[in-house]
């Protein structure tokens, strides 16, 4: 039996496949804005994930470090590690700011994170650890920074000594990871202008500069510029705790906010990301809907391209089930098309993005599903209208 | 012609149809989650380590003097400025005495006043002395007419009365004499400590220095113990350097320095190690250690910050891996062991560790052991790897 569907893509090929070519390309753009929304829920998993962490520890009624600011000192570290069930505490702070490199500047999460402990880059790809306590960086690929390069933060030049991947702040910032003490004083000390405003106008205060207290003014001036905070605390529990039961009781005996794997997930997803995540699945469910309404257009005025050919094949006495079936064919001939050119070139251009572009393949297979259906509900549009079709047509009536 | 064309279109078709499928198939093996991992890997191997720490401080003086007065005062002059040479002894700077001069001169002319009066007491024993001569004669000889029985008794009496008188004038005198040395002598005390005082109020240099600091002006109200200048010793510079507790282990004095000046880090300067301080920082939690410079650059200034590396042990011998592989877990550390071409994670322990990157195994590895360097993403046991040169490069 001779198909149909094979012998009328072969009679217009080029049409046939330049429109699956551009079907394609449309469920291409689809397929990637899937890929923006889940990359976009996945830079926040992935500061979760490097963490390390089981538990965070912040100030108290804060939802800190991510979604909003927090400040804890840091030694309170110490006194978390006599809690039962915890293995491993480490400060951390986070600072999002412009890491200058030469003339240009990178928009960078700056990590201040203890050597060896939680909250140190998982793993690298290029260069080593940080081994000197002052002065080196572990930078993500992603800002461009190179092995060697010396970068400034704030007064000081850093190394870079090692380069890792995926290392993301929620908003998909690249990070930087520093030595505690060196992002401690990036984070907290203030330009030279600042300081030596700050010394004049505590040198001007009359009972903060009294003539008979010799010393007091220095050292009243030497404590406005230490500062031993931090943002956050990470806590891994040992093996066998419950990470829940161990943050039950640093909030009621440490005075801390303490929040676990799964909480800090749903801070970070639902709140920190909600906005723009909804927007971009707005914006993705506008383009199903889109692509969805092209491809029924396309099939439909394929097929009314074809009315003339269709009435022959009627007047021949052909039966409407294989006429029905070619046009069925052709319109799963096309959307496979579609979604094989549409997954390979959102692929390719991934990768071009400048944040992360996450292609699930659960998503690619959903996709397939929800294209093959669009495709066959398509059809029956453009069947109804070829089995009315009256086979006088054909003779030009 | 028309089969021909339709074959060919069939070819067309069907080269596409094979193009699409390769291009997916390359698309969903390299991608996604059946893309290996790609990653680099070294051999674990005996190696010598030099380990060595690194912190930072600053420049400061070993000995330093702040010069002030032991009572409150006003500063009547200041002689020297910030940056000058001093010598040992130099007057500095002078409080004002108010009225100690004053009380000078008057414990002066007390004292010459002392003076005469031990003159005068002087020449009265002389007095009472002749007088008391007389007396003796004329007592002796009154006795030896009184014997004779030329004189009356009475009249002998009389005379050895007047003996008598005279010896305690004598010794009235003597007194009198004594008391006015000794008056002389605690005006002299009195003067000496007055001019002491005085002389107290003079600050001089304790030693040969630099000044580094004026806090005081002519005229402004100091009081005890504050000071007045600030002085140190350019000779004894030192640079306190802060170390990291955790990572402190090896540090001795007498071990050699890199120091490096933030205004010339291109051109380290050596030093060593002369004390580590008992008692380190509790709250930074850093070992505070002391480094002198084998040779003080010139232009060296005080509060500068330094960069320090110290050599705590060299060539020690042993099974090395970058650090770049280790990771740390709640358990302890471990490394990503390549086996049969899959990874597997091996606990290990870890010796000491280089600046540049090197750790020392002591347990869990053997020479020649594959281990994972870098990886592009989280490993998990088992999974599937492919072995790359490298994954990022260095600028070009």
């Amino acid at each position: 039996m001779i198909s149909l569907a094979g012998r009328d893509i072969l009679h217009s090929w080029s049409k046939f496949v330049l429109t699956g070519i551009g079907l394609g390309l449309l469920i291409g753009v689809t397929l990637t804005m899937a890929g923006v929304y889940r990359g976009m829920v996945d830079d926040a998993k992935a500061l979760l994930n490097n963490s390390g962490a089981d538990l965070w520890v912040v100030q108290q009624d804060t939802q800190g470090p991510y979604a909003e600011s927090s400040s804890i000192h840091d030694d309170v570290y110490r006194s978390l590690l006599s809690l039962s069930g915890v293995a491993r505490a480490a400060n951390v702070t986070y600072l999002t700011m412009q890491v200058r490199l030469d003339n240009t500047d990178v928009r960078a999460m700056v990590v201040g994170f203890e050597p060896g402990q939680p909250g140190e880059p998982g793993y690298l790809i290029a260069g080593r650890h940080i081994t000197r306590n002052h002065y080196e960086a572990v930078a993500d690929v992603k800002t461009g920074f190179r092995l060697g390069d010396s970068i400034r933060i704030r007064r000081h030049d850093y190394r870079v000594v090692g380069l890792t991947k995926r290392m993301v702040s929620s908003g998909g910032d690249p990070m930087v990871f520093i030595p505690l003490k060196d992002a401690q004083e990036a984070q907290f000390l203030k330009d030279n202008d600042a300081i030596l405003n700050e010394r004049a106008r505590t040198a001007a205060n009359p009972t903060l500069n009294r003539p008979g207290v010799p010393g007091l003014l220095e050292a009243i001036q030497a404590s406005q510029n230490a500062n031993r905070n931090v943002n956050a605390l990470l806590v891994q529990v040992s093996p066998g705790s419950q990470p829940e039961t161990v943050a039950n009781e640093v909030r009621r005996w440490k005075h801390l906010q303490a929040f676990t794997r799964l909480q800090m997930e749903e801070i970070l997803v639902a709140k920190l990301i909600a906005t723009s995540a909804r927007q971009i699945a707005m914006f993705l469910v506008i383009l199903a809907v889109v692509s969805a309404a092209i491809v029924a257009f396309i099939i439909y005025t394929m097929t009314l391209g074809k009315i003339r050919e269709i009435a022959v094949l009627k007047l021949i006495g052909t039966r409407n089930r294989t006429i029905a079936g070619m046009i069925l064919q052709q319109a799963l001939g096309l959307g496979l098309i579609g979604f094989l050119v549409g997954k390979v070139s959102a692929t390719v251009w991934a990768p071009f993005f400048p944040k992360y572009v996450l292609l699930e393949p659960g998503d690619a297979a959903r996709g397939f599903v929800v294209v093959m259906l669009i495709c066959a509900l398509a059809s029956t549009l453009a069947i109804r209208a070829a089995l009315r079709v009256d086979p006088a047509t054909a003779i030009g009536g | 012609m028309k089969l021909n064309g339709i074959l060919s279109r069939k070819f067309g078709l069907l080269a596409f149809a094979v193009l699409l499928l390769v291009g997916f198939g390359f698309v969903v093996a390299r991608s996604g989650p059946l893309a290996p991992t790609k990653v680099t890997v070294t051999r674990v191997e005996t190696g010598s380590l030099s380990s060595s720490l690194f912190g930072i401080g600053t420049v400061e003086a070993r000995r330093s003097y702040f010069i002030g007065p032991t009572a409150a005062g006003r500063v009547k002059a200041v002689h020297v400025d910030v940056g000058e040479q001093v010598k040992a002894g130099q007057l500095l700077a002078e409080i004002d005495p108010v009225d100690l001069d004053e009380r000078l001169h008057s414990l002066e002319a007390s004292y010459g006043r002392a003076s005469s009066a031990v003159l005068a007491a002087d020449a009265q024993r002389k007095d009472v002395l002749a007088r008391q001569t007389i007396a003796g004669l004329n007592a002796k000889r009154y006795r030896d007419l009184g014997d004779k029985h030329f004189v009356s008794p009475s009249a002998v009496e009389s005379k050895q009365q007047e003996l008598t008188s005279a010896q305690a004038a004598v010794d009235a005198s003597e007194a009198n004499l004594q008391s006015a040395r000794q008056e002389v002598v605690r005006l002299k005390a009195d003067h000496d400590a007055l001019r002491q005082q005085r002389n107290n109020l003079r600050l001089v240099a304790p030693v040969d220095g630099v000044l580094t600091s004026r806090d005081a002006e002519a005229g402004s109200t100091v009081i005890a113990g504050q000071s007045v200048l600030k002085l140190i010793e350019p000779s004894s510079l030192w640079v306190k350097v802060r170390l990291d507790q955790g990572r402190s282990r090896g540090l001795a004095e007498g071990q050699a320095a890199s120091i490096a000046l933030r205004s010339n880090p291109g051109m380290p300067l050596t030093g060593k190690v002369v004390r580590i301080e008992p008692v380190s920082d509790s709250v930074t939690e850093e070992r505070i250690t002391l480094i002198t410079f084998d040779q003080i650059p010139s232009g060296l200034s005080i509060g500068e910050m330094a960069e320090v590396t110290v050599q705590t042990a060299a060539n020690q011998s042993g099974l090395t891996l970058p650090n770049a592989a280790i990771k740390q877990t709640p358990e302890g550390s471990g490394v990503w062991k390549l086996r049969d071409g899959k990874p597997a994670f091996v606990a290990i322990k870890l010796g000491t560790s280089t600046l540049d990157g090197l750790v020392q195994v002591l347990e869990g590895l053997g020479a020649g052991d594959e281990i994972i360097v870098h990886s592009e993403r989280e490993l998990s046991e088992g999974g599937r790897v492919k072995v790359v040169e490298q994954l990022a490069g260095q600028r070009q």
